[in-house]
């Protein structure tokens, strides 16, 4: 017995390339298991029981950036660790996107010195920054709600 | 007599012209001690069983400017037979600051004078591998100097948000 008869009639669905594949893409966004500093407490709580973001298809961190798709940049990021993270991803298949999470991956926050990147924009590409110090996991989960309808709204061209 | 008497009375019998001055402050004491004599002491803290103090607790460098002598550099000292603690104070010139290595008396100070020479400049000559341990190997400048920069970028407020956002280069993919 095949499976149209176990399952029933299925009928037909018609829809876009775009909307499925974009579908997909928000469905099960993976981020890759990192973090560099406080914000990164927030991000575990984030992950864990209470806030749960595996509702939104994230359940997994990635430890390795080759099955990553999102890089959450969690903490100030030091000059000497600038090039260690532009590596990282550098690894991750596209398509990937970046959250900057917290102010100083944003601007460096507080910290105006020759120690940290100022903002981790001058190294990596950033679809979404998050404020806070460190942002709330209600914050970093709004962050990547505003980061699915990005990627919800992207057209076929801009996947090139 | 007290231990720390004791102390600077061989060391001011071995090498008379070594010490400086000596500073005391609540009880604890400081030697500010001659640049060229400081292995001798170091060597001489360290081996001479009366004395014995094993155990270099910290080494760290201050930068006074603009007073002259510019730099300073303190050794934290213990003696844990007898629970005595010293501290050594050598002062160097601002212009290209060096001193010899006392790694070779207690192996901790290694890593402490890289950082010395890495955020101050210090030069500390004899040591077994003096380069960068904090900041990248191809840094230019000692970050802890007090004439270093503080920031490398202007700060962004509202009034002026748009005017810096348009210098600042952004990374691409």
């Amino acid at each position: 017995m095949g499976a149209e008869q176990k399952l029933g009639n299925l009928g037909i669905v018609t829809t876009t390339l775009e909307m499925v594949v974009n579908w997909g893409r928000t469905g099960a966004m993976w981020p890759m298991l990192f973090g560099l500093a406080c914000c990164a407490i927030e991000m575990i709580a984030t992950q864990a029981a209470s806030y749960d973001v595996s509702r939104f298809g994230m359940e997994l961190m990635r430890a390795s950036p080759r099955q990553s798709d999102l890089m959450i940049v969690a903490g100030r990021v030091s000059r000497k660790m600038a090039p260690v993270l532009r590596r990282l991803y550098d690894q991750m298949p596209e398509p990937k996107w970046v959250l900057a999470m917290g102010d100083c991956a944003s601007c460096s926050g507080v910290f105006n010195n020759y120690a940290l990147v100022q903002g981790v924009d001058e190294i990596v590409p950033v679809d979404v920054y998050v404020a806070g110090c460190p942002p709330r996991p209600e914050a970093l989960i709004d962050g990547i709600i505003k980061l699915h309808e990005k990627v919800r709204d992207e057209s076929i061209t801009d996947w090139a | 007599m007290t231990y720390i008497d004791t102390t600077i009375a061989t060391l001011r019998e071995k090498h008379p012209h070594a010490i400086e001055q000596v500073l005391s402050f609540r009880g604890e004491t400081t030697l500010v001690v001659a640049a060229a004599a400081l292995l001798h002491i170091c060597q001489l803290l360290r081996n001479d069983p009366a004395l014995y103090y094993s155990f270099l607790v910290d080494l760290a460098a201050v930068d006074y400017h603009p007073q002259q002598p510019r730099f300073g550099v303190s050794y934290l000292l213990h003696a844990r037979k007898n629970n005595a603690r010293l501290r050594l104070r050598v002062l160097l010139p601002g212009h290209k600051p060096r001193l010899a290595s006392v790694s070779a008396v207690w192996p901790a100070a290694e890593w402490p004078e890289r950082e010395a020479f890495d955020l101050m400049g210090i030069e500390f000559t004899g040591h077994p591998d003096l380069r960068r341990i904090l900041m990248p190997a191809d840094w230019e400048g000692h970050p802890l100097r007090k004439d270093y920069a503080l920031g490398y970028e202007e700060v962004q407020f509202s009034f002026n948000w748009r005017e810096i956002d348009r210098r600042k280069d952004y990374a691409q993919e």
